[in-house]
């Protein structure tokens, strides 16, 4: 028996899981808790306030307060989910991820343990620079940290469940245009991410990519919108005769260097591609990574396909622009199939 | 002042606690400047009161959150000098393994959180922890200690406000010593009176004498009983002086002599040590007894901090993740 799910179903499925089995797991986040509210800013915890009152904690608007409340909760023996409504919002609570919530294990000489997850929706949505960001770059370069991004609902239900159970503190990114949302607030743009969902409880690891589809000929790397993008791409690519294996690379922050660089042994070309400006990318440090663990494997240099490096456009014209497309990913496999 | 009301036994802890962080203070001061010791270190000469009288009014499992000026709340909370030197000469035997240092003190078994150096970044920490007591049913509480200038942070804004729409038990303990850094509170305040702002909160802010042992304490112990009645938060603001330069080698030529002579008659140490002799509590014999053993124990612990083993290189990556 499955069901079909989008991710904000699926991650509300999982939290009021994690909740029911776990009496220390609670939520904490602007708009997540009001009787005839919004479930958060893409509905995900819609309606877990009437199931749980205890649990689910609406906060006054700090973003910066309410990681440090998650912090000194998590550092207690409780087991927050700690969101923020866009992911830019993150930058506001940075002093306490950075600064208290990554560094605590280490800096007590491991007394202390910090199984805290949180939650933040990126994306070029049609909101302008400010609600629009791609924050992972910003993370992924943080020790103690875990940083995740999920593509499907079937991997957001099973990562958000071992985010909760594992004792450090895991970011997860989520795309708005993968959240599947219905209703009045779904998105212009958005693409189908939705999963078959089992009814048995299961678990995705967090430290693993996922191979989404298997090709001999180049390796296309990507995650949240730009692996559907890249998935499309590859469809096109098989049409010409090429054939591409694309990754989901899911696990930021460690990278899974052993599913990427077997599949860059096999095709000895690599196509990463990024939603966000180019420069200090998430595609650079695996694009490093790449070529110091498997570059003598390489037929041809890297190639990088991100947006410009200029903030977050509003003009629908100018977002499309900035935000890679499949043209361009076909364009770029075609390059280093020139190899 | 009245001590009928306090066992002796009491009341010479208090002393022993205050003469213990002041030893500890003198004597890793000189352990720095003669270069025996790495790293910085920010210290609280004269504020001894604050950390003792707070930490007196809180039981073993109750919980402090520090700033980088720490040394004096690790030792009030229980903390061992030892460990806490060992930590301060970057050695194994520290409590944090040699990885946090002097700014970062802590020990969690103890009810000490690791000092949090950046200004105000406890407030919000504090509150979540005295969320967790709640959820917990627990019954115990966290006293939070910071600066006068942590009151110009956002962080503090937003971590008095959830302590107080959710009456969560935590006890703010603002150490007014006059100065962040090298600037007087008069020049980032038009009000310099923070215990009067947290009305805006809706909570209870007291003002105490931070330089009397015994005036903390009986704030601190009324607040604390607040707190674990479901009443919390409570706030204090305890009036007290940094005596020593911000960090190591700062000569505080920024404070008028006069306030530094004004403040030096109002000694914390001394001040108690006049009230136990005037009533019979104790003579300067078994005073100066303590500050005997006290330094014995000190010095006995350089000595030890010297030939403590320092960390491996293994363990650089240890302990980042569980």
């Amino acid at each position: 028996m499955t069901k079909r799910l989008g991710i904000a179903e699926a991650l509300r499925e999982a939290i009021a899981e994690e909740i029911e089995r776990d009496p220390r797991v609670f939520c904490l986040g602007e708009d997540i808790a009001v009787p005839g509210g919004w479930g958060g800013a893409f509905t995900v915890t819609l309606g877990l306030e009437q199931k749980f009152p205890d649990r689910m904690i609406n906060t006054p608007i700090a973003e910066l307060g309410l990681f440090g409340v998650a912090c000194g909760a998590a550092m207690m023996g409780m087991r927050p989910i700690a969101d923020v409504q866009y992911g830019d919002f993150l930058l506001l609570a940075t002093d306490q991820i950075v600064n208290n919530i990554a560094k605590f294990r280490y800096m007590s000489g491991g007394q202390i343990t910090m199984p805290l997850v949180m939650r933040a929706p990126v994306g070029a949505t049609g909101r302008g620079s400010q609600h629009a960001q791609n924050l992972e770059r910003y993370f992924i370069g943080v020790p103690g940290l875990k940083v995740v991004a999920v593509s499907n609902a079937y991997d957001a239900k099973g990562i958000l469940k071992s985010a909760v159970r594992d004792d450090n503190p895991v970011m997860i990114f989520e795309h708005k245009l993968l959240y599947g949302s219905k209703g009045a607030r779904v998105e212009p743009g958005a693409v189908d991410a939705t999963s078959e969902i089992p009814a048995a409880e299961y678990t995705v690891p967090l430290n693993r990519a996922a191979v989404r589809r298997e090709g001999a000929d180049v390796t296309i790397l990507g995650w949240l919108l730009m692996l559907h993008y890249s998935l499309q791409a590859a469809r096109q690519l098989a049409d010409e005769g090429v054939g591409a294996e694309v990754i989901d690379v899911r696990s930021l922050a460690p990278l899974d260097l052993e599913t990427i660089g077997a599949s860059v042994q096999k095709t000895g070309r690599v196509v990463i591609v990024e939603e966000g400006p180019k420069t200090g990318s998430v595609s650079a440090e695996i694009a490093a990574a790449v070529m110091e663990h498997f570059g003598e494997y390489l037929r041809c240099p890297v190639c990088r396909v991100a947006s410009a490096d200029v903030p977050v456009p509003f003009s629908p014209v100018l977002e499309n622009a900035y935000r890679p497309d499949v043209p361009r990913i076909v364009e770029a496999a075609r390059q280093v199939m020139r190899f | 002042m009245e001590l009928v009301a306090y066992q002796p036994d009491f009341l010479l802890g208090l002393y022993e606690r205050m003469v213990r962080i002041r030893e500890f203070e003198d004597g890793i001061k000189f352990l720095f400047l003669e270069g025996i010791m790495p790293g910085t270190i920010h210290q609280c000469q004269g504020q001894e009161a604050t950390a003792v009288g707070v930490c007196a009014a809180l039981g073993s499992d109750d919980f402090i959150t520090s700033t980088f000026r720490g040394h004096g709340h690790a030792l009030a909370k229980g903390l061992s000098v030892q460990e806490l030197l060992d930590e301060l000469f970057g050695a194994a035997t520290g409590c944090c393994k040699g990885k946090g240092g002097s700014m970062h003190v802590g020990n969690m078994a103890k009810g000490m959180v690791p000092g949090i150096a950046i200004v105000a970044g406890g407030i919000p920490v504090a509150a979540g922890m005295a969320m967790a007591f709640k959820m917990q049913h627990s019954g115990r509480v966290v006293a939070c200690f910071f600066g006068d200038g942590a009151v110009a942070e956002g962080a503090f804004h937003e971590g008095v406000n959830m302590a107080a729409i959710w009456n969560l038990p935590v006890l703010f303990v603002c150490e007014n010593n006059l100065y962040g850094a090298s600037t007087h509170v008069s020049k980032v305040m038009r009000d310099t009176n923070i215990a009067r702002r947290v009305a805006g909160y809706g909570i209870r802010g007291e003002q105490a004498d931070g330089n009397d042992v015994l005036a903390v304490y009986e704030a601190a112990r009324a607040a604390v009983e607040e707190c674990r009645a479901g009443r919390g938060p409570a706030f204090l603001e305890l009036l007290t002086y940094r005596r020593t330069g911000h960090s190591r080698r700062d000569p505080c030529h920024y404070q008028p002599q006069e306030e530094r002579a004004a403040w030096a008659a109002k000694d914390p140490i001394d001040r108690f040590a006049e009230i136990l002799k005037s009533q019979a509590i104790a003579d300067d014999a078994a005073l100066e007894a303590i500050k005997d053993r006290v330094l014995r124990q000190f010095n006995a612990a350089v000595e030890n901090a010297k030939r403590a083993p320092l960390p491996t290189l293994e363990d650089l990556t240890t302990e980042v993740f569980a």
